[in-house]
């Protein structure tokens, strides 16, 4: 869910609104150096991925379905300053275009998940990627363990904020503890699609995944000798 | 595959809000949007007026009140959120229809419903009379980062293409006779969602290969803008 208006009180979203632009510069020179000139094609579409998967509903049973939030797993599939961009960018939409998020809590609702979601996730998943062997298979439980911790995360810089600048009169250990216990629900469905989608990627296309470079580059080269000369190269088209 | 370019996201139009500049209307959005924000919530008035004058563009501006009515529901969850609030606030207790909330938590809950309404009542006016190429260009001439604005385009382009893909990907699995409702369905979908990554990620290749093609050094070329300026308007005047 996103921050809408009025929620925080004025200072607190200007504040906010600062943070989140001097990230944004960040995240622009980091995805540059990530994907040089093809940053602005590669950017846009894995924004619209991210902006499609979200309206993808995971069915929880008993009617309700939840949905993706996609800030860990587009920092492992692309990179965590692409990512950051196009998280960004896709609330940056949402904002403008389906007033899916308040105009003035922009800022706000890009630190949280542009920023600290993807920042959380990447980070946890770099660290996870540590400990366990530099192999494939390794990826995707890493991602997990990074989209697990990093919503409940992003709910309690969420708290701290509204300790700072909330606007309804809830104490604010009561908000902190309901916020992310919910969110720590909620990170357990994201870790499973996380987990589930980062696989069959990894399954598929190794290459495409930014997380698993480093188990690519593992891998030693296979040099095969030549082929038989039993079989005369004319015989195979 | 070359849906994409319907009004799905703002409704088309004529009057003097669609006509006004792109960027004179981000501005005066944030700063209306501010300005109620910083509002204390006990001037109920003060609220009458700020949604009397938001009413009343939608009525200058054309668009069926229908229109923008159906695409508010997106703050529903907010809204049963700010139900909650009376309930789990501090403070003196008041009894309102039987049931006993706090009063400070009243208030709140009102001021958090009046804002946030306004809120989405003026940006989806925004939305609505304003084509997004000229949002596009707007934010531009803000000076909001090119490379930030290219991405946002590339958004508002393939967002119906990719959107469109995944519901062909869910009509296949349906008429494969998988109906997603239950978790047990969970690893199909995140395989879709997987094999939907690999598209775009491919499709994005695809379109950096076509734009170099065609020239691409980095900045798009700037598409004219149908209304920019008032002295854009004045030419079109005399033609």
């Amino acid at each position: 869910m996103h921050v809408p208006d009025g929620f925080l009180d004025a200072p607190t979203s200007i504040a906010t609104g600062a943070v989140a632009a001097g990230g944004l510069a960040l995240a622009l020179r980091g995805a540059r150096r990530e994907l040089d000139d093809r940053t602005a094609p590669m950017a846009g579409l894995v924004a619209t991925f991210v902006f499609a998967g979200q309206m993808m509903n995971f069915p929880v049973g008993a009617g309700t379905s939840g949905h993706l939030l996609g800030g860990a797993m587009a920092a492992v599939l692309a990179g965590p300053w692409t990512a950051m961009l196009c998280i960004s960018t896709v609330l940056l939409v949402q904002a403008l275009f389906m007033a899916d998020g308040g105009i003035t809590a922009l800022g706000t609702n890009i630190t949280l998940m542009g920023l600290v979601g993807v920042g959380v996730g990447w980070l946890v998943f770099r660290a996870v990627r540590a400990v366990l062997p530099d192999r494939l298979g390794s990826v995707a439980p890493a991602a997990a363990v990074g989209a697990l911790l990093s919503v409940p995360v992003a709910a309690a810089v969420f708290s701290l904020l509204f300790a700072v600048g909330g606007t309804a009169p809830v104490s604010s250990e009561k908000v902190f503890v309901a916020m992310v216990s919910w969110h720590a629900v909620i990170g357990v469905g994201e870790a499973l699609i996380t987990f589930l989608v980062v696989a069959s990627v990894v399954g598929v296309r190794p290459d495409l995944v930014y997380g698993a470079r480093s188990a690519l580059r593992a891998r030693a080269l296979e040099i095969r000798g030549p082929a038989p000369a039993a079989i005369p190269a004319a015989e195979t088209p | 595959m070359g849906a994409g370019h319907g009004h799905r996201l703002h409704y088309h139009g004529h009057s003097v809000l669609h006509r006004a500049p792109a960027h004179l209307k981000l501005v005066t959005l944030v700063t209306f949007m501010l300005v109620v924000v910083s509002t204390p919530r006990g001037w109920f008035p003060v609220f009458a007026g700020y949604l009397l004058l938001l009413l009343g563009l939608v009525a200058l501006s054309r668009v069926p009140f229908g229109y923008i009515g159906k695409r508010m529901l997106v703050e529903t969850p907010f809204l049963l959120f700010a139900v909650l609030v009376p309930f789990i606030a501090a403070g003196p207790r008041v009894v309102v229809l039987g049931l006993s909330v706090s009063e400070p938590g009243l208030l709140a809950a009102w001021g958090l419903v009046a804002k946030g309404s306004l809120g989405v009542l003026a940006s989806l006016t925004m939305a609505a009379t304003t084509d997004p190429q000229d949002v596009l260009t707007g934010l531009r001439r803000l000076r909001m980062p090119d490379l930030i604005v290219q991405i946002m385009g590339f958004m508002l382009r393939y967002l119906d293409v990719v959107s469109a893909e995944m519901g062909r990907m869910m009509t296949a699995m349906r008429s494969r006779g998988c109906d997603p409702r239950s978790p047990r369905h969970w690893p199909v979908l995140a395989r879709s969602l997987g094999a939907l990554f690999i598209r775009s990620y491919e499709r994005g290749e695809r379109v950096h290969l076509a734009m170099l093609a065609r020239g691409y050094d980095g900045t798009l070329p700037a598409s004219s803008p149908r209304v920019a300026s008032g002295a854009r308007v004045g030419q079109g005047a005399h033609r």
